[in-house]
């Protein structure tokens, strides 16, 4: 009959509709504000309602979440190197930038002129950034990574969107904390969570002593 | 249905056609012996008998790409390069004719596939090459106060900085500098010889071009007694999706004809990644088809894998990685079709009810694209030989802020609840809901419709295609990955209407779904093996000389990557066959005789995504 398909359309609409307020009732018409509400109010057997109330409530990222790199520097508490740069200035991650959004400048040794391991400048402008994760998977000495911050907006353009080394650098605890999994994983094949170069020393000056003490 | 049978023979297209054609042309057609280069060189004066032959004797009745090359500095000449295919399946066959760079001039082969025609423009419009006998050739992404053709190896852009990347100024001594310093806005337009924006009046608006097409020109508009009228649809109009503008004519309210005007979006993607490294233009094309942008990925790393197959030290995917690939590119078209039915509903006026419920389940994929690859819709996801990282074990989020909301699920289960009962649950949803309503059937059923002919010369592809009756389908014509040995159908109608390219999306949501059923076992058989065969991940692999096709079953059709590398870092010629670009060549024929606000369905039907179309 004429306008059958019709009403089994609407029925579907009206069981979501129904849905949206089973949800709330289930919930004490508090469905947005226990924190153990959220999981299921998001997930897969999720009914009615889906929304996330931003800004007062906010999605947190996954690990693997790309935004805006930074720069991974020593912690500041670190006994023997505080805020030391983990880059060293290899320039893979400029060459590899789709975009070529990063800006180098190495250092070099006043005394010798031979370039040393840590950049003098470092630019990354960010309106260019396409987030594509790039220079954090290629960096070989994981001291570039991406972050989880995207609230980046601001006035001018011009003048604030190109992060220098200062914005750039953040202490390494904070990797550790947006993304445990992963900065284990890269410490396992580093062999130990300091950087790459100081495990090698350290590697070296153990191998010396052994020789030393035969 | 096609059953595909792997085939032992190992005949080529090319010997095949060469060996039937040789008689009848001789010298005028020859194997291309360059090596890692395929296929054909017609002589240019024979292009439109070897291409009729072609479709009519041999039966390659489909063009699938046309596209042209600048071998500046190689031979100086331009080359261009048509994908022919059989639609009942197999590889294309690649057909190329070759003009100097002084002339560029060639025939055009609009008669024989009219599906040439967008295409033909588009390499006018960029490349500069005249094609002979072309209906309608103008421009087409660029207007007609743009100076140059693009894409020619000799022209540069306002910004240019150097060839090719990485520029030399980054590293070791870079100084940051905002590139619109060099050149201020406002001086970087250049415009051609003896044209002026003030007098500039659109071609597409004069009565000439604007196509009296339909009716021929004898026609007296006094005796049809109805005044006709020019309506402008978009470009800024929220049923055109995007920056997508169509000039129709009107006859009372019955269109006569339509041309689309589009390129608002264009940003040359083709020529930032002949710049690009190979590797650098895996996340621009992300920003294609960016709801699809998975199977972009595939479509191009399949490219690139086939170039760098011709060269030693190659390894191919492990099947953990194609087993990935295939999961991510199957959710991606249960993204895109659920998200294209939604859209077509908004255009029928639904507003946004129906387009609400799917997007929610489109989300909780997103959720899982986003876990895995970092992104939930610029997912830059594969690599060549494999993909960048393997499924993470939990899908969790840690809490910086107060009111972070965290999750944290096993993927795999995430997955299989997502497969097994979300998905189907929501989809048997989508179809109470829409098919049989009279909303939907009255504004659906015998519009726009497209024959099986038609659909075919206009080298229409995807849903398009096999919504007119023709089940061509890329997975099973020409297969890639583990698609041989999955079970699926491939989805057909027969009618060629709205409201068949509808039903379509949903046949082809449920084989989706039957894939991804397969592929459940198949991940948890692979579980721990590594994603890629030999070191994997390397920034600058070695591509070798050579072309290459890599043509995917995108959920809008068939998406080609037509790379030429000549041994370098940067590839010579990357050229995109864009499903949304060639799809709209057949928008004229299926509005005809219909009603304004039939075309806004229409259009939704064909689904198109403008950053794919304008590139
Ligand atoms: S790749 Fe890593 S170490 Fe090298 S310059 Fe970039 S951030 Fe520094
Ligand atoms: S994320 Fe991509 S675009 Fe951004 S700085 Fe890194 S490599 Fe460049």
């Amino acid at each position: 009959m004429y306008g059958t398909g019709l009403w089994r359309g609407l029925r579907v609409t009206l069981k979501h509709f129904i849905d949206t307020y089973l949800e709330d009732i289930r919930y004490g018409f508090r469905r947005h504000v226990p924190v153990e509400a959220f999981p299921e109010r998001q997930g897969l057997e999720a009914r009615g309602t889906f929304t996330v109330q931003y800004p007062e409530e906010k999605l947190a990222t996954p690990e693997r979440f790309r935004f805006i790199p930074f720069l991974v520097v020593e912690n500041y508490d670190h006994p023997e190197r505080p805020g030391h740069d983990w880059c060293t200035s290899c320039g893979i991650c400029a060459k590899v930038c789709p975009p070529q959004c990063i800006w180098i400048v190495r250092s070099d040794d006043p005394e010798t002129g031979r370039p040393i391991p840590e950049p003098a400048e470092f630019y990354i402008d960010i309106d260019i950034c396409m987030n594509c994760g790039f220079c954090a998977e290629f960096c070989p000495f994981d001291a570039i990574k991406m972050d989880h911050d995207y609230e980046l907006a601001s006035y001018d353009r011009t003048t604030a969107h190109i992060f220098d080394k200062q914005r750039l650098s953040k202490e390494f605890r904070y990797w550790q904390s947006i993304a445990p999994t992963r900065a284990a994983e890269e410490a396992a094949a580093r062999g130990g969570w300091e950087h790459k170069d100081v495990l090698k020393q350290k590697q070296r000056e153990a191998k010396d002593k052994g020789a030393a003490a035969e | 249905m096609t059953e595909h049978a792997p085939t032992a023979d190992t005949v080529l297209p090319a010997d095949d056609a060469l060996n039937q054609l040789s008689a009848r042309f001789g010298d005028a057609l020859q194997r291309d012996t360059r090596p890692g280069y395929e296929g054909l060189i017609v002589d240019p004066d024979h292009l439109v008998a070897v291409a009729t032959a072609l479709r009519d004797d041999l039966g390659y009745d489909y063009l699938a790409s046309a596209t042209a090359v600048d071998y500046l500095g190689k031979g100086d000449h331009f080359e261009m390069v048509y994908h022919l295919c059989q639609t009942s399946g197999g590889p294309p066959l690649v057909l190329k004719a070759q003009t100097p760079r002084e002339t560029a001039t060639l025939p055009s082969l609009v008669g024989v596939w009219p599906g040439a025609e967008f295409q033909e423009r588009e390499a006018w419009d960029l490349m500069g090459i005249r094609f002979e006998g072309h209906p309608d050739l103008r421009r087409i992404l660029m207007w007609e106060g743009f100076a140059g053709h693009p894409l020619r190896k000799d022209w540069k852009e306002a910004y240019y900085e150097q060839d090719q990347k990485p520029f030399d100024s980054r590293w070791p001594g870079g100084h940051v500098r905002r590139a619109e310093e060099l050149v201020p806005y406002g001086r970087n337009v250049r415009y051609p010889d003896g044209f002026s924006p003030e007098d500039y009046e659109e071609i597409a608006e004069t009565p000439q071009a604007r196509g009296l097409s339909s009716l021929g020109p004898g026609v007296e508009v006094e005796e049809l007694a109805t005044d006709r009228l020019v309506v402008n649809l978009g470009p800024q109009h929220p049923s055109t999706h995007g920056v997508f503008r169509m000039s129709i004519m009107l006859s009372g309210e019955e269109i006569v004809s339509l041309k689309p005007i589009m390129g608002y979006l264009h940003r040359n993607h083709e020529k930032i990644g002949e710049r690009n490294t190979f590797i650098q233009n895996m996340p621009f094309t992300d920003r294609l088809d960016y709801i699809c942008s998975l199977s972009n990925n595939l479509g191009y790393a399949l490219a690139v894998e086939k170039l760098m197959a011709l060269g030693a030290r190659y390894q191919p995917p492990t099947y953990r990685a194609e087993v990935i690939r295939v999961l991510m590119a199957e959710l991606t078209r249960i993204v895109n079709h659920i998200w294209a039915i939604g859209f077509l509903l908004n255009d029928l006026g639904a507003y946004f009810t129906p387009m609400m419920y799917v997007i929610n389940e489109r989300e909780l994929i997103l959720d899982f694209f986003e876990a895995v690859t970092g992104s939930r819709m610029m997912c830059n996801y594969m690599r060549f030989g494999g993909v960048a990282a393997d499924l993470p074990e939990r899908m969790r989020s840690e809490a910086q802020l107060l009111n972070d909301r965290v999750r944290d699920v096993n993927t795999m289960e995430y997955l299989r609840d997502l497969i097994t009962e979300r998905l189907p649950r929501a989809i048997d949803q989508i179809d109470t809901y829409l098919t049989t309503s009279e909303v939907v059937t009255n504004r659906c059923i015998g519009v726009g419709v497209l024959t099986r002919e038609d659909a075919i010369a206009t080298s229409a592809a995807g849903p398009v295609l096999r919504a007119s009756g023709v089940p061509y389908d890329v997975r099973r014509a020409d297969p890639y990955s583990i698609y041989p040995e999955l079970e699926f159908d491939v989805a057909c109608r027969t009618h060629g209407d709205v409201y068949d390219r509808y039903l379509i999306r949903l046949d082809e949501l449920h084989q989706s779904l039957r894939i991804l059923n397969q592929i459940l076992p198949r991940l948890v058989d692979t579980e721990g093996e590594p994603i890629f065969a030999g070191r994997g991940g390397m920034y600058s692999p070695r591509v070798p000389a050579g072309e290459a096709y890599g043509r995917v079953e995108n959920p809008k059709g068939e998406l080609g990557f037509y790379v030429v590398s000549d041994g370098g870092q940067n590839p010579w010629r990357y050229h995109v066959r864009a499903p949304s670009f060639i799809n709209l060549t057949p928008l004229e024929r299926m509005c005809v005789g219909h009603k304004v606000a039939d075309v806004v369905a229409i259009l939704g039907s064909i689904d198109i995504v403008l950053g794919e179309t304008d590139r």
